[in-house]
């Protein structure tokens, strides 16, 4: 751990840089677009009506705040630290993407734009932003592969049925990339008067600072609450790593004390020697991409790699930029859980505490029981539980052939 | 005087706008795309904007998009693009512009690749992604090297950063005319005359505009308000018209001289 006191409450700089990552690597005719966001956040968020509203929202829409929840036969169990889960897998719709979406939706109808528009992968931040948007009254318009469509049935009928326009992309693998394109490009038509939800903490400035901020709720919440229930903080903070929204959220608050170990765990696949992971920190190298620097997963030509882990919410070949700037000053440490360890942490976490996790967040649950054992019966893990596992009971049952 | 005001200078004299013409290298295989350049320089465009395949081009609609894909698939490197440009070098004197997004720059690296371009024949670097707030990154080296960066404006540019962005530029500015990604359209914004006025006024060097446009009566009218037109999605789109790739390569050249007539 750094024993240098950091500052951290001024991150990003103005040009949207942490350390030296970040920035907004855009097309010039983005520019505009992004200091729009950039200037209507800033703004708006210092406005006690828009601050009201998403604190309401979050009280009774979401059920804020989401307890915190000392598991005991799952400690007794790895016989050593006792863990903790902040259970973001309570909130409306099942998982911590509520958070950003009420923001960015919220933010969206006071700049007065018309539509707001994403793309989605496995459908959850298609499903979290279409819930914002029927909630808000914004129109929206959801980009997806035509493979993802007929395989996420459950999340294209959420959907369609909360009202979201649900763009079927038909071009190149007709899977999240061939999305993303096709929602930018509708996006850049009309900048002015369309919104681009991201669907965590990275792409150009603002985004980054944005997201985290509308997530770092989670962090504030699970701080005073385990200040009340243990009369102290945690030795350590886990959360897991794709993108970076919910371990930022929870991060957030924790970085300034010192003592508390703060862990990011990413995605090793089907193992790191395998190259089959989507493990950007631990195995990337510095570059650009969409928008953004950061450590990505890339060729030697610059291209980014195909990446894989079991949860698809993680597999992303960049990582947002403040966690590369965490991991260069050395005070968040970042390690790996491969597939198997993964569903282990589901079984265990399941059949102990009867907390089905979802697959992204069962690679933290799965770090703190590998270390818990190693710690003394005193210490106390804090993990974020950043969603709940209905979505992945199918493929659970399959690749685990459990009848 | 560079290339680049060698160009200008005898388009004046000739009384006609330059004729900019973007190519996917490697798309659809890198001596096919090679054959295109030299039949598209031989049937007058002007400048060569040399499109460098990425995966995650941000700018670009689904025609440049694509071109990209399938040069990627054939296995064009930056390094291959490079050579091809040396090679096409020794037939034309034409400015050459590398046309990249920052990463596959990066990876290469950027003192390396500004060495290379430079003995190489490429005259300049328009990295898409890079806009003004980030152009220190690259400016020393290519500078210093002699590599001209070709500046972008938008429609949405505000004048005083116009200003900024046009201040000190060399070789040409690049005006995007229409909101949107790269790919041909069926009209100019309305708009069109009264943003390029305001841009050549503060330019130091002649202002080219592309985006959006196909057939040459569009480039004509551009080429009103402009010192020169850049086309790309609809050469691009002009190759998948015949599988044969001569035949394709003819049709293109043919494309390219009614455009290079449009601006005379």
């Amino acid at each position: 751990m750094s024993p240098k006191k950091q500052e951290f409450a001024p991150m990003p700089d103005k040009n949207g840089y942490f350390g030296k990552y970040g920035g907004q690597y855009i097309p010039e005719n983005l520019k505009q677009a992004m200091d729009d966001i950039d200037h209507a956040y800033e703004e708006i968020i210092r406005r006690q009506d828009f601050q009201d509203e998403l604190d309401y929202l979050f009280k009774y829409y979401v059920g804020r705040p989401s307890p915190i929840y000392h598991c005991r036969r799952l400690s007794a169990q790895c016989g050593g630290a006792q863990i903790y889960l902040k259970r973001e897998d309570l909130n409306h719709t099942g998982a911590h993407k509520i958070n950003h979406c009420l923001g960015e939706a919220l933010l969206a109808k006071y700049m007065n734009k018309t539509k707001v528009i994403a793309e989605t992968g496995a459908g959850q931040h298609g499903v979290a932003l279409a819930t914002a948007c029927a909630l808000v009254g914004i129109k929206c318009e959801i980009h997806m592969g035509e493979i993802d469509i007929q395989k996420e049935h459950p999340n294209v009928c959420k959907m369609k049925i909360l009202g979201a326009d649900l763009i079927s992309v038909t071009r190149g693998t007709k899977t999240l990339k061939d999305a993303v394109d096709s929602a930018f490009e509708e996006y850049l038509r009309n900048p002015k008067d369309f919104f681009y939800a991201i669907g965590s903490v990275v792409g150009p400035h603002p985004f980054p600072k944005m997201v985290r901020d509308f997530q770092s709720i989670v962090g504030r919440e699970a701080r005073e609450q385990f200040l009340e229930l243990t009369g102290g903080l945690p030795d350590a903070v886990l959360a897991c790593v794709g993108g970076g929204s919910n371990a930022m959220g929870i991060f957030t608050a924790f970085l300034d004390d010192e003592n508390v170990r703060l862990i990011g765990v990413e995605p090793a696949g089907h193992g790191l020697e395998t190259g089959e992971h989507a493990a950007s920190i631990s195995k990337g190298t510095e570059g650009v991409i969409h928008g953004f620097r950061c450590y990505l997963m890339q060729n030697e030509k610059g291209e980014p790699l195909p990446v894989y882990s079991i949860a698809s919410g993680l597999d992303y070949p960049g990582v947002g930029p403040q966690h590369c700037y965490l991991k260069d000053i050395e005070r968040v440490e970042y390690v790996t859980i491969d597939d198997k360890e993964c569903l282990d942490a589901v079984m265990t976490l399941s059949q102990r505490e009867g907390i089905i996790p979802a697959l992204e967040s069962a690679h933290a649950v799965a770090y703190a029981m590998k270390i818990a054992g190693d710690l003394p019966r005193e210490q106390t893990l804090l993990v974020n539980l950043s969603g709940r596992g209905d979505k992945d009971l199918d493929f659970i049952m399959k690749v685990l052939d459990i009848n | 005087m560079n290339r680049f005001e060698n160009i200008f200078a005898q388009c004046r004299r000739e009384n006609r706008k330059a004729l900019v013409a973007y190519v996917t290298a490697g798309n659809p295989n890198l001596p096919v795309s090679e054959k295109l350049i030299r039949a598209v320089l031989e049937s007058g465009a002007d400048i060569l904007e040399l499109g460098v395949p990425f995966s995650d081009p941000m700018a670009d609609g689904p025609v440049i998009q694509k071109a990209g894909q399938i040069a990627l698939r054939a296995g064009t490197t930056l390094p291959d693009i490079i050579a091809m440009a040396g090679r096409l070098r020794q037939h034309t004197d034409k400015p050459m512009v590398l046309f990249s997004y920052y990463n596959v720059m990066l990876a290469y690296g950027l003192e390396k690749l500004a060495r290379d371009c430079v003995a190489n024949g490429i005259d300049a670097w328009l990295t898409v992604d890079v806009p003004l707030e980030e152009r220190e990154e690259i400016r020393p080296t290519a500078e210093r090297a002699g590599i001209v960066l070709i500046p972008l404006v938008s429609p949405a540019t505000p004048p005083e950063r116009m200003k900024t962005i046009v201040a000190g530029a060399q070789g040409f500015v690049y005006y995007i005319t229409v909101k949107g990604v790269t790919g041909a359209r069926t009209e100019l914004p309305a708009d069109l005359s009264e943003h390029l006025d305001t841009l050549r006024r503060l330019s130091p060097v002649p202002v080219v505009a592309g985006f959006g446009i196909a057939p040459p009566e569009m480039a004509a009218t551009t080429g009103q308000y402009a010192d020169g037109v850049v086309v790309g999605s609809a050469i691009v789109r002009s190759m998948e018209q015949y599988a044969d790739h001569d035949q394709a390569i003819a049709a293109t050249a043919a494309f390219v001289h009614s455009l290079a007539d449009a601006l005379k």
